[in-house]
């Protein structure tokens, strides 16, 4: 039991190290960028060189590199990631009011991979080599061709335009609008994924499928249906589990796409609009916090990992 | 009635030139061990499957097999379930394959009583204590939470034979149940065995390639070449006079246990693939005294010669004059 406390301990400190490391090369790549902040607060006038030189100075353009890395580190690590130049207001303020929309989204879409996705391994993988286990591949391959903005287009057009099923524009409001309002954007966001995760929920059950235990758990009288789920898709998980973990994460960057396509409001869009007019601050927290999700949506998959096969543990405790 | 019964049961596998078995007979009584001898390939592990109703997809069967009266060839699901919960259970040759590796040993050994059997999950987890402790292993609550990768080999198999026990079964079928466990282990798992099925007075069909094994523990031997019977007898007949050239070609082949070593003559050639089929003696291409007009002419029946049955077209002359 303490091995496994010891290697989570030790994935937790990675964890951190990670973010760390993330911090930093998130707040260099902006300094790379191109564009003057200094120039961009003093859009719309012309200040003589001398204002422009005591805006450095306030903000603390001129600080060396090291030092504002510090302040801004030390002023993340206390949850204060700066003002935005755009709204004039703290970035955490702008962030707060995006986010609901955005999660909301990414939730949705979530549950949609999940059931859909799985689901449709399962059928695929059960029914393979019939007419049905043929059509979930034809959907896959043509589903993780379909880039998010071409699946926006058509459902905005579609179900949206000519169907009018549902809004093509705006996040709504009140709990059953908003749900209304994020249908087809999380179709749009989630086909891709889906299409990825019911390929490896396919090819994990088709795995598991082959292997003996199944057979011999069928020649002990188990029914069907129990040995799929007690011996074939518990031990699919595995896969399963790390490639949904993946997608959470990435599925945060394609809001940006999404987003903008279906004129939401949330993170996504923040992201794009903010990076279009230079507000550095802005991007740097959206951008640190996608990686944040990232490494602890992987860190939790890590921890899990055990629990879904044993065998891990004990080489982890080896290690 | 016999306990186990296959009356010329034949499984064709589609794309296939001959038939993986072709018109089997075999009985196993109540309270009987039997051994099934052959090389790889030969048909004995799809025998012994088809006890469980567990044919290769897309078979196609003509015979029948009957365990404890019931029927399997084209049995419902009903029958099937029947005969695999509560009339016969399979022992496995791999048990590191045969046993889910995510799940723990007490899982293995209770889900059937559980979720089948109907039993609470104390009464299962006291009948696993049971047999834990009846197959020799030192340490049952232990190994109850234990996974399978935590325990040896030869432990797991005697898992796997706590396994097939849970159902109360009156039938064992052991594919090969000591192959894959190096030699002390396998006569130690044999013991096992051996001791389970006269306490308990089980019908025992053991798979196996090694023809001394199978004399060693069973009272009758059924010889298998290329989906055929083609002898059986008494283990002690059959080891003091096979009347098969193949029978005698096994024997030729493994080195004798007592007296001076002898030089093993193998039998020349291999077994004849699902891909090839020959119109006379499957045996023939590779039998030193098949003639030619009569072995590879016409396959030979299974019939009574020399007090045993032999399907060989020569059993009555050439090998009752063979002496080995």
């Amino acid at each position: 039991m303490t091995s496994v406390m010891t290697a989570a301990l030790r994935r937790l400190l990675g964890m951190a190290a990670t973010l760390l490391v993330t911090s930093f090369l998130v707040f260099s790549s902006l300094y790379l960028a191109p564009g003057d902040p200094a120039a961009f607060l003093v859009r719309g006038r012309s200040p003589s060189p001398d204002e422009l030189a005591a805006i450095r100075q306030q903000y603390g353009f001129n600080d060396p590199f090291p030092v504002r890395y510090w302040h801004w580190l030390d002023g993340v690590l206390h949850g204060d990631f700066g003002r935005s130049y755009l709204f004039h207001q703290s970035v955490g303020e702008v962030l707060w009011s995006r986010l609901p929309a955005t999660l909301l989204l990414v939730g949705v879409s979530t549950l949609m991979i999940a059931v859909v996705g799985i689901g449709a391994g399962i059928v695929g993988a059960l029914r393979r080599g019939t007419r049905t286990g043929s059509a979930v591949l034809l959907l896959v391959t043509v589903g993780a061709a379909v880039p998010s903005f071409v699946a926006a287009i058509v459902l905005r057009s579609v179900l949206g335009v000519k169907l009018g099923w549902f809004p093509t524009i705006g996040n709504g409001t009140g709990v059953l609008d908003r749900l209304h309002h994020v249908v087809l954007p999380a179709i749009a966001l989630s086909v891709t994924f889906m299409a990825l995760v019911t390929r490896v929920t396919r090819s994990a059950m088709l795995d598991e499928l082959r292997r003996e235990h199944v057979e011999v758990a069928l020649s002990r009288g188990l029914p069907r249906g129990t040995v799929i789920r007690r011996h074939v898709l518990r031990n699919a998980l595995g896969p399963i589990t790390t490639v949904c973990g993946l997608l959470v994460s990435g599925m945060l960057v394609s809001t940006a796409i999404v987003e903008t396509a279906f004129g939401m409001s949330g993170v996504g869009s923040l992201l794009v609009q903010c990076v279009d007019e230079l507000d550095f601050q802005v991007v740097q927290a959206i951008v640190l916090l996608v990686v944040a999700a990232f490494v602890v949506v992987n860190t939790a998959v890590d921890l899990v990992y055990p629990l879904i096969d044993p065998r891990v543990r004990a080489a982890g405790g080896a290690r | 009635m016999p306990l186990l019964s296959y009356e010329d049961l034949s499984v064709l596998l589609p794309g296939m030139a001959r038939p993986v078995l072709d018109g089997v007979f075999l009985q196993v009584e109540a309270g009987e061990a039997v051994a099934l001898v052959g090389e790889s390939g030969s048909g004995k592990s799809v025998t012994a499957r088809a006890a469980l109703g567990l044919l290769p997809p897309g078979a196609s069967t003509g015979g029948r097999v009957t365990v404890d009266g019931c029927e399997l060839i084209g049995a419902d699901a009903a029958t099937l379930r029947a005969v695999r919960t509560g009339k016969a259970s399979m022992i496995f040759q791999d048990p590191r394959a045969a046993i889910n590796p995510v799940r723990r040993v007490g899982d293995f050994l209770t889900e059937a009583l559980r979720l089948v059997g109907g039993r609470s999950k104390a009464e299962a987890e006291a009948r696993a204590l049971e047999l834990l402790a009846a197959v020799g292993l030192p340490d049952p609550p232990r190994h109850l939470r234990q996974y399978p990768h935590q325990m040896s080999g030869g432990m797991l198999q005697r898992v796997m034979i706590a396994g097939a026990l849970t159902a109360d079964p009156r039938l064992l079928l052991c594919d090969e149940p000591t192959t894959a466990l190096d030699v002390t282990t396998q006569a130690e798992i044999m013991a096992v065995l051996r001791a389970l099925q006269q306490d308990r007075g089980l019908g025992l069909l053991l798979i196996t390639h090694d023809l001394d094994l199978a004399a060693a523990s069973c009272d009758r031997i059924y010889v298998m070449y290329a989906g055929r019977i083609v002898e059986t007898a008494t283990a002690a007949e059959l080891l003091a006079a096979p009347r098969h050239p193949y029978t005698a070609g096994l024997l030729g082949s493994s080195p004798p246990l007592h007296g001076a070593p002898q030089r093993l003559t193998p039998i020349p050639g291999v077994p004849m693939g699902l891909l090839e089929s020959a119109p006379g003696c499957a045996f023939a291409a590779r039998c030193r005294f098949a003639r030619p007009g009569l072995c590879d002419q016409s396959a030979p029946e299974l019939e009574p010669a020399g007090g045993r049955l032999v399907a060989c077209h020569l059993a009555d002359t050439v090998l009752s004059e063979v002496d080995r």
